[in-house]
């Protein structure tokens, strides 16, 4: 699910980025709060953790292929989500510097779509309501299950949003999120029953080392029972499904106005405003000023003066650079 | 497991080549990060048509890789992870945009191709900004350039312990898998009874070891800042770098050099 660059236009990009360093703030003011400087070496072996156990293969049965962990989820159900959130910052940001993973202009969205969503949907609002009269396995599972589903589902229709926000493909929104949801939806499942095993696997072995697990255990009376919790959560599912919808029925007009926006008078105004830069460089550096252009305005002499101008240009830089590299190593013996 | 073998090969060699001793290394990092955002920042805001004035960007990476000795085949490869989403964007454009920009030997070039391909050259730029950036710059000095932006310390300091346990985890996970699998001959990956125990024993040694790492750690007196070490080149040659990038981008996207040069040279 992890957005490129290419995917998303500087505006929002800037908007994910401010959005996401919101959400950021804000974690690292509870992470303070709860001032436990033991935290900071989890986040940091832990966030390494997630790295490694993702390159893991689980086989799913009855196919053949594997599945993966669920690092947001996982993070949450360990060092609790605002840990777990400022944890998934630093993968993201590895994951796009050293693997080409993501973006660094995208990744503000891929915090948004991946870290947000699973920590502090799947914490918040799926993980700690399932826990708060008590854990036990079925708990964690269906807790763990519900939350990798859900908060997948969101990001994948994140990713659709910005991507189709930023005017950079031609995929009607109803086909873009056809594809999207449902992939997704599978890779939930995956994900979910894996992350669920596992943490079963903890809470069996060291049960306080969960995340709210000392606080799920004193606050047994007087909370919302299970299958209370579960209506909730389904009451909650259909508001936001339903809020979603009707953003996204609105949506097709936002994108035919900025597809207009795009291809009409705006860029027509850049490329003549181009254009006489460049009539202007070329009358003060062409060897014969009065002449004609041989392809004028058509644009097939743009492009293949464009083209020959483009590989000339690659050409000189690229000489020019091995010559400077060649008197430097010339100079160096 | 090839891929976590391979995931550490290439946390060697991106160390190895951002520890080497020459100019483009000994930048100061804040210059390089910035340089890196600003040239993203451009290449992102050209129009979808514009495939012409964005390809002019090709200069910043082609000569950062020329000069900075570093890998154009390597670049390619890292474009791998990212292809899959956008070709699954970017090819449906040709498919839904239909209107012809251009007939080129009897072939019809639509407006949608010209997205299409202006789609795949942002990806390439993009991953190879970054690849140049980290490939001249390590993980210490880049948390240092975010120190320097104000990025909060506890951000940084669970992005640089991520990286710096990031190699052991790995070889941990590796050494598992690779007795699991040893034990269990024909399988190709840890079969559903064992999900649990496996990666759940090396999620508690993993706890284990965060404490361990976190009193050795005050115990050498870390107090939450991380200082980098080697050396870089005086200050006014950093900032001469980002100066003479911050033109040279800022001129290819305003001046059309592909376009002037072409017409020139086809007098």
């Amino acid at each position: 699910m992890h957005m490129a660059d290419a995917l998303v236009v500087p505006a929002v990009a800037a908007t994910m980025y401010v959005a996401s360093t919101a959400a950021a703030g804000w974690s690292i003011k509870k992470v303070r709060l709860e001032n436990e400087p033991k935290k900071i070496p989890a986040m940091g072996v832990m966030g390494a953790f997630v790295f490694a156990a993702q390159m893991i293969n689980f086989t799913i049965p009855g196919t053949g292929s594997s599945g993966h962990l669920c690092g947001g989820m996982l993070l949450t159900a360990m060092l609790g989500p605002f840990a777990g959130f400022l944890t998934m910052i630093g993968i993201l940001l590895i994951q796009c510097l050293i693997f080409a993973d993501g973006g660094l202009l995208a990744l503000g969205c891929n915090i948004w779509n991946m870290a947000f969503y699973g920590c502090f949907v799947g914490g918040l609002l799926i993980w700690k309501p399932f826990m708060k009269n008590g854990m036990t396995k079925k708990k964690i599972t269906a807790a763990s299950i519900a939350a990798c589903v859900i908060t997948l589902q969101m990001g994948a229709f994140s990713v659709t949003l910005e991507t189709l926000a930023s005017g950079i493909t031609e995929l009607p929104f109803s086909v873009f999120v056809g594809v999207m949801q449902p992939i997704h939806l599978a890779i939930g499942l995956v994900e979910g029953l894996i992350t669920a095993a596992v943490l079963c696997f903890v809470y069996e072995a060291r049960p306080e080392m969960l995340w709210n697990a000392g606080e799920a255990s004193g606050e047994r009376e007087g909370r919302f029972s299970f299958k209370k919790t579960l209506v909730i959560l389904t009451v909650a599912s259909a508001f936001i499904a339903g809020v979603l919808s009707l953003f996204a029925s609105a949506l097709p007009d936002g994108l035919e106005w900025s597809m207009e926006r795009v291809a009409g008078t705006s860029e027509l105004a850049a490329a003549g405003g181009a254009y006489e830069a460049a009539e202007n460089i070329q009358s003060a550096t062409a060897l014969l000023p009065d002449y004609a252009f041989a392809f004028s305005d058509s644009a097939a002499g743009t492009t293949v003066s464009g083209l020959f101008g483009g590989v000339l240009v690659i050409a000189l830089c690229a000489a020019l650079c091995y010559g400077l590299k060649f008197f430097r190593k010339e100079k160096a013996r | 497991m090839a891929g976590l073998g391979k995931a550490i090969h290439e946390i060697h060699s991106l160390e190895n080549l951002a520890e080497r001793d020459t100019f483009f290394c000994r930048l100061h990092p804040l210059a390089k990060v910035l340089v890196t955002i600003g040239y993203l920042v451009l290449v992102m805001s050209f129009g979808k048509y514009d495939l012409i004035g964005l390809s002019g960007m090709c200069l910043y990476p082609l000569i950062l890789m020329i000069l900075g000795d570093i890998s154009i085949r390597q670049a390619f490869r890292r474009l791998r992870p990212v292809l899959l989403m956008v070709c699954l964007v970017g090819a449906a454009n040709p498919l839904f945009d239909r209107t012809p920009w251009m007939t080129a030997g009897g072939v019809v070039i639509t407006t949608g191709m010209l997205s299409m391909a202006a789609l795949f050259l942002k990806t390439g730029f993009a991953v190879f900004a970054s690849y140049i950036l980290i490939a001249t710059t390590t993980m210490e000095q880049i948390c240092y350039a975010l120190r320097k932006i104000h990025v909060p310390q506890i951000l940084v300091t669970v992005l640089l312990l991520i990286y710096r346990y990031l190699v052991l985890m790995m070889k941990e996970a590796d050494r598992i898998t690779q007795a699991y699998l040893l034990r269990a001959p024909g399988e190709k990956g840890i079969r559903k009874s064992a999900w649990g125990s496996v990666a759940g024993q090396m999620l508690l040694r993993s706890m284990d070891r965060a404490q361990r790492v976190y009193e050795s750690m005050t115990l050498r007196g870390f107090r939450g800042e991380f200082f980098p070490g080697g050396k870089f080149v005086p200050v006014w040659q950093s900032v001469l770098y980002g100066i003479f990038w911050g033109g040279f981008l800022a001129v290819i996207r305003v001046v059309p050099v592909f376009r002037i040069a072409g017409r020139i040279f086809m007098l």
